[in-house]
């Protein structure tokens, strides 16, 4: 195993590592709102903007491990 | 076929100095907002129609929104020009970047011995400089305006916390050891401030740039229909990238100008509901 293969698995690896993480955050907020919503349906307008920044933030995390796998 | 490499190219140099091609979409962006400024404050109607009705309408929606996180009018108005600004820029150059031509137009030059398109055209948060320098502005200007509002002392205090040290001496020694920790978790905000700017900037750019390298691939697969869904997600992702930048300058700014022991209702509030 030389340098530049562990590095083209490292890449792969952080990757998909990194997003694991942020997917099931992402998924909870979703679910969470999907149940919110359920209750009371004239709430959706409400959770919209906070639950998309939710995400948001969420999936900054899974960014931050895209853009380590690019600079590798 | 080729993705976009993670740093903007260079186009033409002026002087020393590179002029990339993110660098031309961003001033194009400047350039439109300076024209339609310009165009929509000649108009003073005191019933809007047309273009004075939309950028009225656009203030009003926006100034409200910012009202509902800062709750006082004063500083709704304080931070309307900078948060605005950010939202509409970021929001503008992102959707441009999605015009047929960004990212395909170029010329072909030899980089490092490889022949490779260099286009003329690049969204412009798709280079890190910009938006790091979006983050950096947004952070510093919460500093400055946190020292205007309460004054050096009390701004500095929320860092490095001797002052509290000195005021726990007479009320007992739990309150000495409280202080303590205090003044440890003022130097960890210091550190997450650093951590503020790192993660505006790379969430805009991660975004921005990985729907450009998306959209190559795409394009390189199948050029007719197979991009469409995703053009749309481009589309929203600006669109939400643009939201979650403002809102969060918005925040920091809202924070900042708190005194300390109201920021932590304040940042419940950051999350603004309809």
């Amino acid at each position: 195993m030389d340098a530049e293969s562990i590095a083209i698995l490292t890449k792969g690896l952080t990757m998909a590592i990194g997003g694991l993480g942020p997917a099931i955050g992402i998924g909870l907020i979703g679910f969470k709102a999907m149940e919110a919503i359920g209750r009371n349906p004239e709430a959706a307008g409400k959770l919209f903007v906070p639950m998309l920044l939710g995400m948001a933030f969420a999936e900054a995390v899974a960014i931050y491990s895209l853009v380590v796998s690019f600079t590798l | 076929m080729m993705i976009p490499p993670a740093a903007a190219e260079p186009i033409f140099h002026i002087g020393t100095f590179p002029i990339t091609n993110a660098m031309v979409n961003g001033w194009i962006a400047v350039a439109f907002f300076v024209v339609a400024a310009a165009i929509v404050s000649k108009r003073k109607a005191l019933v809007p129609k047309g273009i004075q009705n939309i950028a009225e309408a656009l203030v009003e929606f926006m100034l409200s929104e910012i009202r509902k996180v800062t709750g006082d009018e004063k500083r709704a108005r304080l931070f309307f020009p900078i948060v605005a600004t950010i939202f509409l820029f970021v929001l503008f150059s992102n959707w441009i970047g999605l015009l047929p031509g960004t990212g395909s137009i170029g010329v072909w030059e030899l980089i490092e011995g490889e022949r490779e398109l260099v286009p003329l055209l690049r969204p412009a948060a798709s280079d890190l400089n910009l938006t790091l320098g979006i983050a950096l502005f947004a952070v510093l200007s919460s500093h400055v305006f946190g020292i205007r509002a309460l004054g050096l002392t009390n701004h500095v205090s929320k860092f490095v916390n001797i002052r509290g040290i000195f005021r726990s001496f007479s009320k007992g020694p739990m309150a000495v050891i409280v202080a303590v920790i205090e003044f440890g978790v003022g130097l960890l905000e210091i550190i997450s401030e650093v951590a503020k700017v790192l993660s505006l900037s790379l969430r805009l750019f991660g975004n921005i740039f990985a729907g450009e390298v998306l959209l190559t691939v795409m394009l390189g697969i199948f050029a007719y229909f197979l991009p469409l869904p995703f053009m749309f997600l481009e589309l929203l992702v600006g669109a939400i990238q643009a939201t979650v930048f403002s809102m969060l300058t918005l925040a920091y700014l809202t924070v900042a100008t708190e005194a300390h022991g109201e920021e932590h209702e304040a940042e419940h509030q950051a999350e603004p509901a309809h």
